[in-house]
């Protein structure tokens, strides 16, 4: 071998052909270590930890399923000392809030979406993509600790009497309105918990408005569409099922937020009549009690709720991936 | 009377103004999403900026109601949960994503794995905490702070998995090829070849995953709990950051509330400091990790690499 224009003698103790099979069979035993070390982990993450994580939930909380059975659903009464344990009101707190938060944030992630795609000059374009998706890096609990100590009182001060007093005797709809301004209930839950959740749903909804082919959209500004009608007849159809898809993930987000939403509900187990009454969740529930909980059958409850957040919001989740998946299907195609 | 251009112009003009009042309302949703930022973040400087000092850092916590002290075993607590929780995550984490990307991708069966994982990305924080607590915290008997850092790993460990397999999958196709074509075993081929071409990516996604456990708190509240006391044994229970900070908002005294204020601050900007370099590193990779859309940006990416 020559190298650096000196001559290396090479030693082969072997000759070479049982050399290289040495070599040969080293490598696949290798491969087979690695393959396999590498293997139990992706099994583990994709199969084991989820099965299992569902099974540790339904045992630690049999001893609440067979007592209560599925009447813990609808049951209305949360009480540790006479043990009477029943979800709804958690699990209407979860899904009322989850619903005010989806509410807000959808119009306003479809509305930064459209800003950033169409409107924005390009320099400013990284700045606003990255300051909204830096919302979510923010810690749930700064935003409950924001909430609570600089937004709860404004609210309460500013905005809430105005709802009481303007819209509470409406016809109709003017119960949602009733209650006392206390700022630590439904309305100020759902608007944080929206802020919240905006970055998910803008990030995929943005994605997919910039996946839209720019001949679609100049057809229409060809056949005289203003911009609005562009979005509004050709973009946001066409991306249906993105917008669908990162609703769904929001929701699943929503779901499961914990701190910011203990520090702003008020832990009240009872099912709220109004927007302005202090409410509970499964997740507040769990946050507050968990460690509280002195007898079998009151962790057990808990962990009840526990799996009915976990099975809801895996579910939510699965219909997000499908959504997604489908449209990611569709784009291959489109793009050959 | 109208002719019928003056009817059409009167159409022509509204559908515009329509246009500029919607396009009007969009700018204005941007700008109450960086109202939220803005608000939160000059929230967080003008309550806790002035209570930040050194002895936040130097000293444990008094006894309660008593002024003064700082946060020592907090800081200490949540760097010890957190450095734990990302050996174990980024270490699974890892390993299941190059399985994925390099041993997966044509099997039907492992990309069904994948597609569960990356809905794991999204379980409830909280309820990881309540799995540690079933396994591990019962059985023990006490509060736990490994039981805190596997909770945590918990919750890293798919979010790695994802961001490193859609890394490797952006290593052209051509690279494998050239080194299979020597000869290399595909373990060869991983280690020497298509890590060490998404090695930058990859510590994106773990700083990313960093980024995220370091503010977690619900999966802490009941595993590693809490203590006042400065703890390094970590099968003890050990304070955290967020967890103090739980426990300082909820309490009565105003010097638990500015100190928490500190305490948020320092975090906050810890996080968004990584997050922001994990940007810079890959413009391209959101922090929202949104599923499998993220390889759809970038794709666009891998085109401009291809094209320089």
């Amino acid at each position: 071998m020559e190298r650096d224009g000196a001559i290396i003698e090479v030693e082969v103790s072997l000759p070479i052909s049982q050399r290289a099979k040495e070599v040969k069979k080293n490598g696949r035993l290798v491969e087979l270590i690695f393959k396999t070390s590498l293997g139990f982990w992706a099994i583990f993450l994709g199969v084991v930890f989820p099965i299992s994580a569902f099974f540790i939930l339904a045992k630690e909380s049999w001893l609440s399923i067979k007592r209560f059975g599925f009447g813990f659903i609808t049951g209305t009464v949360w009480d540790p000392v006479a043990l009477v344990f029943g979800g709804l009101p958690a699990i209407y707190g979860t899904l009322l809030i989850t619903f005010l938060a989806v509410l807000i944030a959808t119009p306003v992630s479809i509305g930064i979406s459209i800003f950033i795609t169409e409107l924005v000059p390009k320099w400013l374009k990284p700045i606003v993509t990255g300051a909204v998706e830096l919302l979510a890096a923010i810690p749930s609990i700064i935003y409950g600790m924001c909430g609570f100590f600089v937004f709860v009182p404004f609210v309460a001060k500013h905005v809430e009497p105005f709802l009481i007093e303007n819209f509470s005797r409406l016809p109709v709809i003017g119960f949602v309105f009733n209650g006392i301004p206390s700022g630590i209930d439904a309305f100020t839950t759902s608007i944080v918990l929206s802020v919240m959740i905006i970055p998910f749903m803008a990030s995929v909804t943005k994605d997919s408005f910039n996946m839209v082919p720019s001949i679609v959209k100049e057809s229409a500004y060809g056949l005289g569409a203003t911009k609005w009608e562009v979005m509004r007849k050709v973009v946001i159809p066409y991306t249906a099922s993105g917008i669908a898809g990162g609703l769904i993930l929001a929701i699943g987000r929503a779901l499961g937020e914990t701190m910011a939403v203990t520090f702003l509900a008020g832990n009240n187990p009872q099912i709220p009549k109004s927007l302005f009454e202090p409410l509970t969740t499964i997740t507040v529930a769990l946050a507050n009690q968990f460690t509280e909980a002195d007898t079998d059958l009151y962790l057990s409850s808990l962990y009840y709720l526990a799996i009915i957040l976990f099975v809801i919001s895996f579910l939510v989740l699965v219909t997000a991936k499908l959504m997604v998946l489908r449209l990611e299907k569709q784009w291959k195609v489109k793009q050959i | 009377m109208e002719g019928k251009a003056d009817i059409r112009k009167r159409a022509i003009i509204r559908r515009r103004i329509i246009s500029r009042v919607f396009l009007t309302i969009s700018t204005l949703t941007a700008i109450y999403g960086i109202f939220w930022l803005f608000w939160i973040l000059s929230d967080l400087f003008i309550n806790g900026f002035r209570y930040i000092h050194i002895g936040l850092l130097m000293e444990d916590m008094n006894p309660a109601g008593v002024k003064g002290g700082g946060l020592r075993h907090a800081f200490v607590g949540h760097l010890i949960i957190t450095s734990i929780a990302t050996v174990m995550g980024v270490t699974v984490g890892v390993f299941a994503g190059i399985f994925f990307a390099e041993y997966g991708r044509d099997s039907r069966f492992i990309q069904a794995l994948r597609n569960v994982t990356d809905i794991m990305v999204s379980t409830p924080s909280i309820v990881m905490g309540a799995l540690v607590y079933a396994v591990l915290v019962k059985p023990v008997g006490h509060f736990i702070s490994l039981g805190g850092s596997i909770a945590l790993a918990l919750i890293m460990m798919p979010v790695i998995a994802i961001t490193t397999d859609e890394m490797l999958k952006l290593v052209p196709g051509m690279m494998r090829e050239a080194a299979y074509a020597l000869g290399a075993y595909k373990w060869q081929i991983i280690i020497k070849v298509t890590l060490r071409a998404a090695k930058v990516g990859i510590l994106t996604g773990v700083i990313l995953g960093i980024a995220r456990i370091t503010g977690e708190t619900a999966p802490l509240l009941f595993t590693s709990f809490n203590n006042n006391f400065l703890e390094t044994n970590i099968l003890k229970p050990m304070a955290s950051l967020t967890v103090t900070v739980f426990q300082f908002v909820m309490g009565p005294y105003d010097y638990w509330h500015e100190q928490a204020w500190a305490a948020s601050l320092i975090l906050t900007m810890g996080v968004l400091i990584l997050s922001i370099i994990a940007k810079i590193i890959i413009n391209g990779v959101s922090f929202t990790v949104p599923f499998a859309l993220i390889s759809r940006s970038l794709f666009f990416i891998r085109k401009f690499r291809k094209e320089e």
